[in-house]
């Protein structure tokens, strides 16, 4: 953090503004060490799976990660201010089911998907209203929601499934562009992906979601609206919810209640591999939407080798929790290496006047 | 605190996720030898139950694994944990992407997984559904375990008996989604209003234990509750009627009120021998499965294609393809105290 401004008399700069070079800092990145792991899991699944460079897999790939990929977006920002949102899947039903109901009632599906969009940001509204607002804890808030509205999704629906949608809009879901094999709703994501990528890294609004995540006070006393900006976080996740739940009736043709049951747990999954901390303010989206495709691609490949389902759950699972789990266990080792090793590679820096912690490898 | 463990971290991270990689990939090598369907026969056949861990379709699957077995084609059996539709989907994508010769599939959803199926016959996979159908137009044979008539006949006939005749009865389905529920239900309603025979039989209440075991026992429970003069249930669900059984042998009620419909006899054996159920009725799933495999491989081998064409499935005998599509297993099969010891499925 370079807070410091330069004025005329300010003494002159002993350290380093950064301890290591610009290539180590954009390439050893655990952004990075994701998108390496990608690669390294596309590359052998090329080499090693039957089928999987077939033209079909990146097709079904995408249209299978596609809800993960679009709620995975604001759900980075929610976990970067330090809070979590449980609710996205059951928001993902209900929104399935309004879309249905909507467009029985007669409805076209444009209206009927707005209408359900508009919903699910009043889902949002209300889990910010009372985490930003009301100040509860939005685990507990959200694991209330979670049901809440899962039960409305199954209540107005009761147990049936709304499966009568025009082919011009179903097939709109799955078609590829071109003969690329690309689906075309990768588009709407792709765009969603930029707002939310300038929104979260290129506007003081982002800024201010890091700050919260790292010190809620001190974000308030610097000037961020802690509580606006958490409702705003909590709005989008609820709203990019409902259009995943569109596209997810669009996609599979049918509305019901259990839709994407459990979707949450993915999502979350797949924003923690992608390098966001759960603690909040720190994370990048780029590491997050390589999380997903990597999780998408793992289970692709596992699929293609016949491998069960719950095999490739433990896998995923393990996964996940060796990415949570190891940069605290890899700082453990870190600090311990420093420990019996004291000045070693320091030395160079010389004697400073650094303030603590910058430029400084330990704290 | 934060930002520097954050590059020290890094490196490491990116060392641990590599052997992470590395352990993960091993894995693939080890099991994906024995689990990929390109060894054996000609034809390679997927079996797509509608959940996995279901006791009726591990029966099934083992018999679809012993006609494959007698045919020489290689089986391999996929499959979501929870039944629906939008799981199912993934596994029918990936059969289309393997290409295999043919997809033997329990449908959640009668259009939800069309598009997914169509898809995989563009791939020139041959879709046989069986159990639960499909929309006819997406796929091409469905193996019929019983017709809808003869099923809710036998239940009808085996309650109708249980109760003397005359009183209320419920049901205790699965899904209200279910296709093949469904149709039973509404065929036994028509009966039950058209037959003299059971015009002092009062249908009152359907409930839907979602073939979960707990909710089934819990929806049994409620129904007694809330039908005091209850005389008999129906459960055309083999997870609904143990479930129910289980509840009714515990209670008072036991003895009182009568429990019949589709069950399997291992499931049902305790009951039966110890008098809350009388009888119940259903196919053999493993012959179902058996059958299901012998038409999937007679349809990708190409040896029929429609219907009116006949093929012989091993031990069962022949079989010809209805105008619909379908191919019907047989009558269903009545379990009772007699009987029951000689069955072990």
């Amino acid at each position: 953090m370079t807070t410091q401004t330069l004025t005329d008399d300010a003494p002159a700069r002993t350290y380093r503004a950064h301890e290591h070079p610009l290539w180590w800092r954009l390439l050893l990145t655990r952004e990075s060490a994701v998108i390496a792991l990608l690669v390294a899991v596309v590359l052998y699944s090329l080499a090693n799976v039957d089928n999987f460079d077939g033209p079909l897999t990146l097709t079904y790939l995408l249209l299978d990660t596609m809800p993960i990929l679009l709620i995975a977006l604001p759900m980075t920002l929610v976990i970067v201010t330090g809070e979590i949102d449980l609710s996205v899947a059951s928001v993902v039903g209900l929104s399935t089911v309004l879309v249905g109901l909507l467009h029985q009632a007669g409805l076209s599906i444009p209206t009927a998907a707005l209408l359900a969009i508009l919903a699910g940001a009043l889902c949002g509204a209300l889990n910010g209203f009372l985490v930003a607002y009301v100040g509860l804890p939005s685990l507990a808030v959200t694991i209330g929601t979670l049901a809440l509205f899962r039960g409305l999704a199954v209540g107005l629906l009761g147990t049936t499934a709304i499966t009568d949608f025009p082919d011009y809009w179903t097939d709109l879901a799955t078609e590829k562009i071109g003969e690329s094999g690309i689906p075309q709703a990768v588009l709407v994501f792709v765009v969603l992906a930029v707002v939310f990528a300038m929104l979260l890294h290129f506007s003081s609004f982002g800024r201010g979601a890091y700050d919260i995540g790292l010190n809620s006070e001190a974000a308030r006393f610097t000037g961020v609206d802690v509580a606006r900006t958490k409702l705003i976080l909590f709005v989008l996740a609820g709203a990019v919810s409902a259009l995943a739940g569109v596209y997810y009736v669009l996609r599979f043709g049918s509305a019901r209640g259990d839709n994407a049951t459990g979707l949450e747990l993915q999502v979350i999954a797949a924003v923690l591999l992608g390098g966001v901390s759960i603690f909040g303010g720190r994370g990048r989206l780029h590491g997050v939407i390589a999380g997903v495709l990597l999780i998408g691609v793992v289970s692709s490949a596992m699929r293609l080798e016949g491998i069960t389902v719950n095999v490739i759950n433990i896998i995923i699972g393990l996964l996940l929790v060796a990415s949570v789990v190891s940069p605290s266990v890899l700082a453990a080792v870190r600090s311990a290496v420093a420990r019996r090793n004291p000045g070693g590679r320091r030395t160079s820096a010389g004697p400073t006047n650094a303030p603590d912690g910058v430029g400084s490898r330990e704290r | 605190m934060k930002f520097h463990t954050k590059r020290g971290a890094a490196l490491a991270a990116l060392l641990l996720s590599g052997t992470m990689a590395l352990t993960a990939c091993g894995g693939d090598d080890s099991e994906g030898g024995s689990g990929s369907g390109d060894g054996g026969g000609d034809v390679s056949i997927t079996m797509l139950p509608k959940n996995l861990g279901n006791p009726y379709f591990d029966t099934s699957t083992a018999g679809a694994q012993t006609a494959a077995d007698e045919i020489g084609a290689s089986m391999e059996e996929v499959g979501p944990q929870e039944a629906t539709p939008d799981a199912q989907v993934q596994y029918i994508n990936t059969a289309a992407q393997q290409g295999v010769g043919a997809l033997i599939v329990s449908a959640n959803d009668p259009t939800a997984i069309c598009d997914a199926l169509n898809e995989a016959r563009d791939a020139g996979t041959a879709v046989v559904t069986f159990d639960s159908d499909t929309d006819p137009e997406c796929r091409d044979l469905f193996i019929n375990q019983a017709t809808a008539e003869g099923i809710a006949q036998v239940q009808l006939e085996l309650i109708a008996e249980q109760i003397g005749g005359s009183g209320e009865i419920a049901i205790l389905s699965a899904s209200a989604n279910a296709t093949n529920q469904n149709a039973w239900i509404e065929m036994m309603e028509t009966e039950l209003d058209s037959n003299p025979d059971y015009a002092d039989i009062e249908l009152v209440d359907t409930v839907y234990g979602d073939d979960d075991d707990q909710k089934s026992f819990d929806e049994t429970a409620a129904l007694l509750q809330a039908h005091p003069d209850l005389k008999g249930i129906i459960s055309p669900t083999t997870v609904g009627i143990s479930a129910a059984a289980r509840y009714l042998s515990d209670s008072n009620k036991k003895g009182e009120v009568m429990l019949t419909g589709l069950g399997t006899p291992n499931q049902m054996r305790e009951y039966v021998e110890n008098g809350t159920v009388e009888a119940f009725a259903l196919w053999n799933p493993g012959d179902l499965g058996y059958l299901a495999a012998y038409a999937a491989n007679a349809l990708a081998s190409g040896e029929i294609e429609g219907p009116g064409d006949s093929f012989e499935a091993g031990e069962l005998g022949d079989y010809t393809v209805e105008d619909d599509g379908s191919i019907l297993l047989g009558d269903p099969f009545v379990f009772d105290k007699e009987n029951i010891g000689d069955f072990d499925f």
